[in-house]
């Protein structure tokens, strides 16, 4: 009994640094989701995109790993700027299925450009963290996990910080809250949303770094996208804790179900169980645990 | 089509409203009928013959498509999905119960009806970017089923052989007769959805999509308008899967993936939303789209590529470039290829005058 508890933790506590991890990712899509109400369908392919940058740049001969970590978070912003610009402003106040269907778009570029520009090999993000596994407990975990759970909750400080404190911060909830409202006020709003695709760039290219470490860089990166839906939809589409919150439920419970009902169905639970307890959420909490509630009056 | 109005006037309410306002539209319409049922299958060689096949399989999928996102304004990201129930439920009712193609096609379409429906459902409580998470996630989990449970799936790579369609003992095996066999129900599907988008279903869908809330108060039940919606568009997808099924003699799951659920969108993006022939130009050009890519990449890809690399070039190159139109056709021209269809005929109406 005792070994099928100890299995059990350990089970739990890769599934939430998993989980930190998506949540990682999640950030960025509710920074932009936050702030300029448009939903990214490319978040995977912008972690894919990191993820090439950061193998290229890191294995790069006299880089150092430092510098190199800075240009990746460097070159995500401005991509993620320029494509604000060209892609996003002139589709402003256009039906929101026109933005969905141009970040879909800009998905399928983005997965078609790596194997014609970088070939169709795995690379892999060398980072100098070692790989001796810290042990918590029965359990253990991998540095670049550790490294990344730290990474993270910095980052979530961070933004919760910049969002309830900060002069920009206020301005950006005020823009989500109501556009219109926001210009009468004075506020730049075409401004805050480029400064929104910067901080999801930035939250992509930091994902980029750590799960291309994990998993090495190619095409099938782009598949962790797939699972930021179930994350942010749990959490609340607009909330940062929400996409903590939902990062954790989602790691913890894809883990143990992977492990328990694997064996009888032969594999796959990991991809298809997030999204049973997403449709669940959608049915009974259709804004999430913490996102706020959207009332239409006529 | 080639209408040319200018110094035709009409004299009588019969006239006016005659079904061939002009005697060339009725030409029209024979000429296309000619063509498309003695010159094409006779004259064309069945590399051709293949082609237009799929073009029109896939016209019966886009126009489904384009019912629920172009007209009552519902995004769906798991059209694939859809098709795979019709292609696995007609498979497994023509394999199993050994039933021919005018029971099994209908069934196919009206379980995907089924499906769509129950997959529509949290259209009620949800809008927009949520209904495109809730669909993808109806993707990701009818895939993940088609793919897990053997008494579906048929066992061995989720793949069932299907016997050739036979109607009165023959059995359709030829590219010509199959072009015969898909050409009936793309046919029906076109005038069916013609006449769905203006009966009173239709006027309801597109009320809902220009302002829901307007369209609730005016006495239309949104639910259940939404809930019909999924379920004639997934029946129009379910069609098509059971028409992929006999075409290709198997029922295949990677037919149906994410990836061609955003083919189809793709398809009415480009064709342009909310319109019959829009969703007819959209399909040929995106079924198109990959022969042209090969063709040039085979004479000009060696020059680049090594031959090993060039298939994968190929497919990575199509999706950039589907990628790219889709920006750009929203960017540019929302209205897609029959907004520039459109324009070109507006010209040619009044021509030699400018209006």
């Amino acid at each position: 009994m005792g070994e099928d508890l100890d299995f059990f933790f350990s089970l739990v506590v890769s599934g939430a640094s998993i989980g930190m991890l998506y949540s990682l990712i999640a950030l960025g899509f509710v920074l932009v989701y936050k702030a300029t109400e448009a939903l990214n369908f490319a978040q995977g392919e912008f972690v894919m995109l990191a993820g090439f940058v950061a193998a290229a740049l890191l294995t790069a001969k006299g880089m150092p790993v430092v510098l190199a970590l800075i240009a990746t978070i460097a070159i995500m912003i401005g991509f993620s700027f320029g494509l604000e610009r060209v892609v996003l402003r002139p589709l402003l106040g256009r039906p929101i299925v026109a933005v969905i269907m141009a970040t879909i778009g800009l998905a399928a570029i983005l997965r078609g450009l790596p194997p014609i520009t970088f070939g169709g090999d795995t690379r892999t993000v060398p980072l100098p963290i070692g790989d001796n596994a810290f042990s918590l407990g029965p359990a253990t975990i991998a540095p670049i996990q550790l490294y990344g759970v730290i990474v993270t909750l910095l980052f979530l400080a961070g933004f919760t910080w910049f969002f309830m404190k900060s002069r920009k911060g206020v301005a950006m909830r005020a823009v989500a809250e109501n556009q219109q409202v926001a210009m009468a006020m004075g506020i730049n709003v075409e401004r805050y949303f480029a400064i929104a695709w910067a901080m999801a760039g930035i939250a992509s290219a930091v994902s980029g770094i750590i799960w291309g470490n994990m998993l090495g860089v190619d095409v099938q990166l782009a598949l962790v996208g797939l699972k930021v839906f179930p994350v942010v939809i749990l959490g609340g589409l607009d909330s940062i804790p929400g996409a903590v919150v939902g990062g954790l439920i989602i790691g913890i419970v894809e883990s143990v179900a992977s492990a328990y009902i694997d064996p009888y169905v032969g594999g796959g639970t990991k991809d298809f169980v997030p999204y049973l307890l997403m449709i669940a959420a959608l049915m009974f909490k259709p804004y999430g645990l913490f996102g706020k509630r959207k009332i239409e009056r006529v | 089509m080639f209408h040319r109005e200018s110094g035709t006037f009409k004299t009588t309410y019969a006239g006016d409203m005659a079904l061939y306002p002009l005697p060339v539209a009725r030409g029209t319409v024979i000429a296309l009928f000619v063509l498309f049922v003695v010159v094409a299958p006779l004259l064309l060689a069945d590399y051709y013959l293949s082609i237009i096949n799929l073009v029109m399989i896939s016209i019966v999928g886009a126009l489904g498509l384009n019912i629920l996102v172009g007209y009552t304004g519902q995004i769906s990201i798991g059209h694939a999905a859809f098709m795979s129930v019709g292609a696995y439920t007609a498979a497994n009712l023509a394999v199993r119960l050994d039933l021919p193609f005018w029971v099994t096609l209908p069934a196919g379409g009206l379980m995907a009806a089924l499906v769509g429906a129950v997959v529509g459902i949290p259209s009620l409580r949800i809008k927009g970017l949520y209904l495109a998470i809730a669909t993808l996630a109806g993707q990701l989990i009818i895939e993940w089923t088609i793919n897990h449970v053997p008494w579906i799936s048929g066992g061995t790579q989720a793949s069932i052989q299907v016997p050739r369609p036979s109607l009165f003992g023959y059995e359709l095996k030829t590219q010509g007769q199959l072009y015969f066999f898909v050409l009936f129900f793309c046919v029906l599907a076109i005038v069916a959805t013609l006449n769905l988008v203006r009966s009173r279903i239709g006027r309801a869908f597109v009320a809902i999509r220009d302002q829901d809330i307007a369209a609730e108060i005016i006495g239309i039940d949104i639910f259940r308008y939404k809930l019909i919606a999924f379920a004639i568009s997934s029946f129009y997808a379910g069609v098509c899967g059971v028409l992929y099924t006999y075409y290709f003699g198997i029922a295949n799951y990677e037919n149906f993936q994410l990836g061609v659920s955003i083919d189809f969108l793709a398809m009415i993006i480009i064709g342009g939303l909310g319109s019959v022939l829009g969703s007819i130009l959209g399909a040929a050009f995106v079924a198109l789209l990959p022969l042209v890519i090969r063709t040039v990449m085979e004479t000009v890809g060696p020059l680049f590529f090594t031959a090993s690399e060039l298939p994968g070039i190929i497919s990575s190159l199509r999706l950039v470039i589907f990628g790219a139109l889709i920006i750009v056709f929203l960017v540019l021209e929302p209205e897609g290829l029959n907004r520039l269809w459109r324009n070109v005929r507006n010209y040619f109406r009044v021509w030699p005058f400018s209006y």
